[in-house]
C-alpha cells in the first residue's frame, strides 16, 4: 500500500517533547521516542489538531517555494473565498485584491466560483435512489482520510466527486487555453487555508495527478498582501473592486451549514470538528442513525473560517465572510460567472476514480495473529492505570498495550509499572532511568536539569 | 476469546453499545468492512429487540479467526410463533406504534439477511435465545 504524503512536519530542534501533539491527534498517530514526536504516517489524516497544539510551533506544514509563480508566464493565484476575510473590515475587497496582482499574478480566481455547480450535483445524488445513503461530502479532504483510516465501511458513502478546488482549476485552465494562452505557461497556484488540502493536492485520493502547480499557505499569503496593503505600494485597479462576481452560497459554502444551505430535498446534516465528526461516524457505522441523505462534514470547528492557516480568530472571520455573502445576489448570471458557461465540460470530469478503504486498526495482516494480539493486549491494558497520563509516550494505556504487542514497546515504559516493580526490587533506578530516556530523551531527566526548584 | 454483556430492558440510551465494542474488535482483527457491518446490523437488531420487548439479557459473544459466534439470552415474555416472527412484515406492534415507524415487522428478517446462520429458540413467558454466527472468510 503506498502511503499518504504528509503536509505536516516536525522542527525537533525546536520540540521540547511536551506530547502535547500526541494527546489531540483524533486518529492516535504519534506517540513520543527519544524525546520526539513519532509520526505513524498510515494514521495521520492531516487535520492539524497537533499544529494548534504545539506550544513552540514545532510543527510547520510545508508549501511551495512563492518565487516559482514567476517560472510561468501566466500564473494563476487560486484563493478559497474565506481569505479575504482574514483581513479587518477596513481593509476593502479591492485593496486586497489589487496587492494579489501586486504581487505578480495574472488571474486571481476564487476557487468556489464552482460551487453553484456543486450544489446541483449535491441535489442530484441526494434524489438519486441508487447511492448509498447518507452520502458523505468528499469536500474535506481531512474528512475523507479519516474515513478512509478509521472507518472503512462508510467509504461507499463518499461523494465520488471532484470538490470547487478541482473544478475551478479545470475551469481556469480550459478557459485560458480557450483564450490561447500554452497550456506550459499556465501555472496555477492554490492557496490553502488548511494541511488537508496539501497533501491531497500533493496525492490525490482517487486522482492520477496534481491538479495545480503549486500550492501557498494562506497564513504565508495573507503576510505578505497585507505587507503590500500597509506598505502602500500596490495601485488600486479601477476595474477591480471585488472578486469576480460570485453567488451568495458560495460564500456561504466553506462556512458550517454552508455546503447543505438551500439544498431543499432530503434530510441533511452539518458536523464541524474532527473529534464531533468521528464520534458520529461511530454511532453511523453502528447503524444507529438513519433516514439522513447528505453529511456536510468538516474536520476543522467553524469548517475552513478556524482552518488551521487561518490568520486570526475563526467567529471573526465566519462573521466578516457571513457580512460578504449577505451583500451578494442568490444566483449569478453566466455573463457575471463564466464558469457556468462550463458547465457540460465540468460536468464531464466530475466523476474520481475509486476512493478505496485503508483500515489502519488491525493489529497484523494475519488474522490468527491478529486475534493474539488482541487477547494479550487486552490483558495489558488490563493491569495498566488507565490514566492515560502518556509518560510511556503513547496517547492512552490502551494504545501503548497495543504497542508492546507490537513489539514497539516495553511495558515498563508504564511509570506506574515501574514503581510496582521497584518496591520487589525487581527494576533499579538506574534502569528506570534508562526506560524514561528511551522515550523522552536525556535533557528531561538530566540532573542538572533542575536549576530552579529550591531540592535540597 | 470470549466476553459477557449485559442488558437491562427498557434502557434505550445504551442500547448498541455491544455491537459498537464487537465493531472495534472486528476491526482490530482486520476483518473486511462488510462483514464487519453485516454483523454489527444483525447485532445491534437483536441488542434493541432486548432492550425493547424483555427484561433484561445477557450477550456471550465467541470471537475467533474464523468465525464471530454471538449468544443473545434474554428473559421476558418470548416469541410464540418463530416461523411467523421470521416473515417480513409480520409484527406484534399496534398500529400507533407503527404510525411512528416502529414494528415494521423488518427486526428478525433484517437479522436473517445479515448473518451466515441464525437460531432462534423461545419459551413463552420465559425467554428468547437467539444466536447470530458470521464467518470471516467465505
Amino acid at each position: 500500500m503506498e502511503s499518504f504524503h504528509h503536509a505536516l512536519n516536525f522542527k525537533y530542534d525546536l520540540c521540547i517533547g511536551c506530547s502535547h501533539c500526541t494527546s489531540v491527534c483524533p486518529t492516535g498517530a504519534i506517540h513520543i521516542e527519544n524525546g520526539s514526536p513519532m509520526l505513524d504516517s498510515n494514521r495521520c489524516v492531516d487535520c492539524g489538531r497537533c499544529y494548534l497544539a504545539c506550544p513552540v510551533n514545532a510543527i510547520y506544514i510545508e508549501q511551495d517555494d512563492f518565487q516559482t509563480i514567476y517560472n510561468y508566464k501566466c500564473p494563476v493565484v487560486l484563493i478559497p473565498s474565506i481569505f479575504s476575510a482574514q483581513f479587518p473590515e477596513k481593509i476593502s475587497q479591492g485593496a486586497v485584491l489589487s496587492a494579489i496582482y501586486h504581487l505578480g499574478f495574472k488571474y486571481v480566481y476564487e476557487v468556489e466560483k464552482s460551487v453553484d455547480l456543486m450544489k446541483e450535483v449535491i441535489k442530484e445524488q441526494i434524489l438519486n435512489s441508487e447511492r448509498e445513503k447518507p452520502i458523505i461530502s468528499s469536500f474535506c479532504p481531512a474528512i475523507v482520510r479519516l474515513i478512509q483510516v478509521k472507518y472503512p465501511s462508510l467509504v461507499p458513502n463518499i461523494l465520488p466527486m471532484r470538490t470547487p478546488l478541482d473544478l475551478t482549476t479545470l475551469y481556469i485552465r480550459k478557459r485560458l487555453t480557450d483564450q490561447g494562452i500554452p497550456a506550459e505557461d499556465i501555472g496555477i497556484f492554490y492557496v490553502t487555508p488548511c494541511a488537508a488540502s496539501i497533501a491531497a493536492v500533493k496525492s490525490p485520493v482517487g486522482e492520477e495527478k496534481m491538479p495545480v502547480e503549486g500550492v501557498i499557505n494562506m497564513n504565508y499569503l495573507y503576510n505578505k498582501v497585507f505587507r503590500v496593503i500597509k506598505e502602500g505600494v500596490y495601485k488600486l485597479r479601477e476595474d477591480e473592486f471585488d472578486f469576480h462576481p460570485i453567488s451568495q452560497n458560495s460564500l456561504y459554502f466553506t462556512l458550517t451549514g454552508g455546503e447543505i444551505k438551500d439544498i431543499d430535498v432530503g434530510r441533511n446534516l452539518a458536523i464541524d470538528e474532527i473529534h464531533n465528526v468521528s464520534e458520529f461516524l461511530e454511532k453511523l457505522e453502528d447503524e444507529d442513525i438513519d433516514n439522513i441523505d447528505y453529511l456536510e462534514l468538516r474536520a476543522c470547528d467553524e469548517s475552513c473560517a478556524g482552518g488551521i492557516l487561518c490568520a486570526g480568530n475563526r467567529f471573526l472571520i465566519e462573521d466578516r465572510q457571513l457580512k460578504r455573502a449577505q451583500g451578494k445576489p442568490k444566483t449569478v448570471t453566466p455573463e457575471e460567472n463564466k464558469l457556468l458557461n462550463y458547465f457540460p465540460y465540468l460536468r464531464e470530469n466530475l466523476k474520481v476514480g475509486k476512493v478505496s478503504p485503508r483500515s489502519m486498526d488491525k493489529l497484523d495482516d494475519n488474522i490468527a495473529v491478529a486475534m493474539r494480539k488482541m487477547k494479550r493486549s487486552f490483558e495489558i491494558n488490563e493491569d495498566l492505570p488507565q490514566v492515560d497520563c502518556r509518560i510511556c509516550g503513547y496517547q492512552t494505556c490502551k494504545a501503548f498495550s497495543e504497542a508492546i504487542v507490537n513489539n514497539e514497546a516495553d511495558v515498563r515504559q508504564c511509570i506506574f509499572v515501574q514503581r510496582i516493580l521497584e518496591q520487589t526490587d525487581k527494576l533499579t533506578t538506574p534502569e528506570a532511568l534508562k526506560l524514561m530516556r528511551k522515550v523522552w530523551g536525556e535533557k528531561k531527566i538530566e540532573k542538572h536539569s533542575i536549576k530552579h526548584l529550591d531540592l535540597e | 476469546m470470549n466476553f459477557e454483556y449485559k442488558v437491562e430492558g427498557g434502557d434505550f440510551t445504551n442500547a448498541g453499545s455491544t455491537s459498537s465494542i464487537v465493531k472495534k474488535m472486528m476491526k482490530q482483527l482486520g476483518v473486511h468492512p462488510d462483514i464487519v457491518k453485516r454483523t454489527v446490523v444483525a447485532l445491534y437488531e437483536a441488542e434493541v429487540n432486548i432492550v425493547a420487548h424483555a427484561n433484561r439479557g445477557v450477550i456471550y459473544v465467541d470471537l475467533d479467526e474464523n468465525k464471530v459466534h454471538i449468544k443473545l439470552e434474554d428473559e421476558g415474555k418470548g416469541i410464540p410463533d418463530i416461523d411467523q416472527a421470521m416473515q417480513k412484515g409480520y409484527s406484534t406492534a399496534s398500529p400507533e406504534v407503527r404510525e411512528m415507524g416502529f414494528g415494521a415487522g423488518m427486526g428478525l428478517p433484517n437479522i436473517k439477511s445479515n448473518t451466515d446462520e441464525l437460531k432462534i429458540s423461545s419459551v413463552v413467558g420465559k425467554g428468547t435465545t437467539v444466536e447470530i454466527t458470521n464467518y470471516f472468510n467465505k
